[in-house]
């Protein structure tokens, strides 16, 4: 059976029929906040269950509850806040108890039930979440710029933002009821922000051999310059999945999300996410979310430690490397040779290479995989 | 800050014996207090205990025939 929902029901907030003709008719009325993409796509993943048990955006009990205890108020885990930023010049009017109409690219994209206005530090938000207040760090130079004001309440979603990849986006009901037409009892969960190397594959790989399928679930949406580009990491996965994995022991599906950089806390909250979608495992890398130095290798691991109510299963998949004595990928748990045998697959290599237009070795890419990505002129995000 | 954290904890009674097993046990383990311990184990408990409890069903049978639907024009079945 696969996973249960966080908090113990999936949530759905999307309005259909005639409830929606209403709706929208009574939004003509109503202040409106327009959203960033950011916002607008915590909207629908509130909406279609991902952010299970939340119905909307926190209220400062529960943003606090993140803050301090890393828990929602009823003491269900929960690490990082969702919250809706707005200025006080956009509230003008605006009172708790109030509807208003949120808004995205001038559509109307849900309602929203004010429940509660309120004011946050966001200095200690960053302190708590990111584990520094270093505006060097993307996640705390994007928090630092939020409005002043957040506002907590539930919303009803009335139209889904619009999403470019849609023929690869499922939501948790959709990726739940392929997961039973499947047959898949226990479903390991993976998260990335990068195209697909060796050591991804094998980490997906020896998941893999102990679980029914494997539920490749990239974030697309904002990420830092320098990453790769949404499509780029679509286009690569296509490649990857279609040639070296069988087709019916992986689901590959997009999630529009941004990262935060957060380290530990995001590492727990893309395995809260990953549960609401049916996964019954989440994979969890060395430096799981991190960005620079912020975190300690492990420490997205050691969290999980202090979550024995979590109810999604960490695999904590050491860092693989090619073992030229082994002849092949390995990793330290299981390779007895030396350094001089080891050649580490570096991310930021792979990087270097792709941006000079060249392809990296067999070792550490698939060549189809790098020619994929190298059909994009320029595959990485640019400076904003 | 202050006032919302102490609001949000209550006590209640366990044996002194077992309180005093419990705090041996702890010693050198990370845990740094008995009661860190003991809502360790019961959030455990109870997460296993409301897993038990809940319903299965998470979709209803005409949501289903019309994600399978989705899913089959998307090319995932």
């Amino acid at each position: 059976m696969v996973s249960r929902p966080h908090g113990g029901r999936l949530v759905d907030r999307v309005v259909a029929g005639r409830r929606r003709i209403h709706l929208l008719e009574e939004a003509r009325e109503l202040a409106r906040l327009e959203l960033s993409a950011g916002l607008a796509a915590d909207v629908a993943n509130i909406a279609h269950g991902v952010y299970s048990p939340l119905e909307g955006f926190m209220v400062r009990e529960d943003y606090e509850g993140v803050l301090y205890d890393m828990r929602l108020h009823n003491d269900v885990p929960w690490t990082i806040p969702i919250v809706l930023d707005a200025s006080r010049e956009e509230l003008r009017g605006v009172r708790e108890g109030d509807d208003i109409l949120l808004s995205y690219r001038g559509r109307p994209l849900a309602i929203m039930k004010v429940e509660e206005i309120y004011e946050w530090d966001k200095v200690e938000y960053v302190e708590r979440v990111y584990k520094t207040r270093d505006p060097s760090h993307p996640g705390v130079r994007r928090t630092m710029a939020r409005k002043d004001l957040l506002v907590g309440g539930p919303i009803d979603l009335l139209e889904d933002p619009p999403e470019p990849f849609e023929s690869v986006r499922l939501w948790p009901k959709e990726a739940r009821v392929l997961f039973e037409l499947r047959g898949w009892r226990t479903i390991a969960g993976f998260q990335t922000r990068n195209v697909p190397h060796l050591g991804h594959e094998y980490v997906q790989k020896a998941a893999l051999t102990f679980v029914d399928g494997l539920f490749v679930n990239p974030l697309v949406g904002w990420k830092k310059p320098g990453d790769y580009r949404d499509e780029v990491i679509v286009d690569a996965y296509r490649v990857l999945l279609d040639k070296y994995f069988p087709r019916d022991s992986v689901v590959f599906s997009v999630l529009r999300m941004e990262m935060r950089y957060a380290g530990p806390r995001e590492a727990v909250h893309h395995a809260i996410v990953r549960k609401n979608f049916g996964c019954t495992h989440f994979i969890v890398g060395r430096d799981h979310a991190g960005v620079g130095n912020y975190y300690g290798p492990y420490e997205a691991w050691e969290i999980f430690r202090e979550f024995p109510d979590l109810g999604v299963t960490p695999l904590f998949i050491r860092e693989a490397f090619y073992c030229r004595k082994c002849g092949q990928m390995v990793n330290e748990k299981i390779c007895p040779h030396s350094e001089e045998y080891r050649v580490r697959i570096s991310g930021t290599k792979i990087r270097e290479m792709l941006k000079r237009g060249v392809k990296p070795p067999e070792y550490m890419m698939r060549p189809e995989v790098a020619e994929a990505v190298l059909r994009h002129p320029n595959p990485f995000i640019e400076e904003e | 800050m202050g006032e919302r954290r102490s609001s949000r904890y209550t006590t209640v009674s366990i044996p002194v014996p077992l309180y005093n097993r419990i705090r041996e046990l702890i010693r050198g383990t990370g845990f740094s207090s008995v009661s860190q311990f003991v809502t360790y184990i019961l959030r455990e408990v109870v997460a296993e205990m409301e897993r038990e409890r809940l319903e299965s069903e998470v979709v209803s049978e005409e949501e289903k025939r019309a994600i399978i639907e989705r899913l089959r024009r998307l090319g995932y079945i």
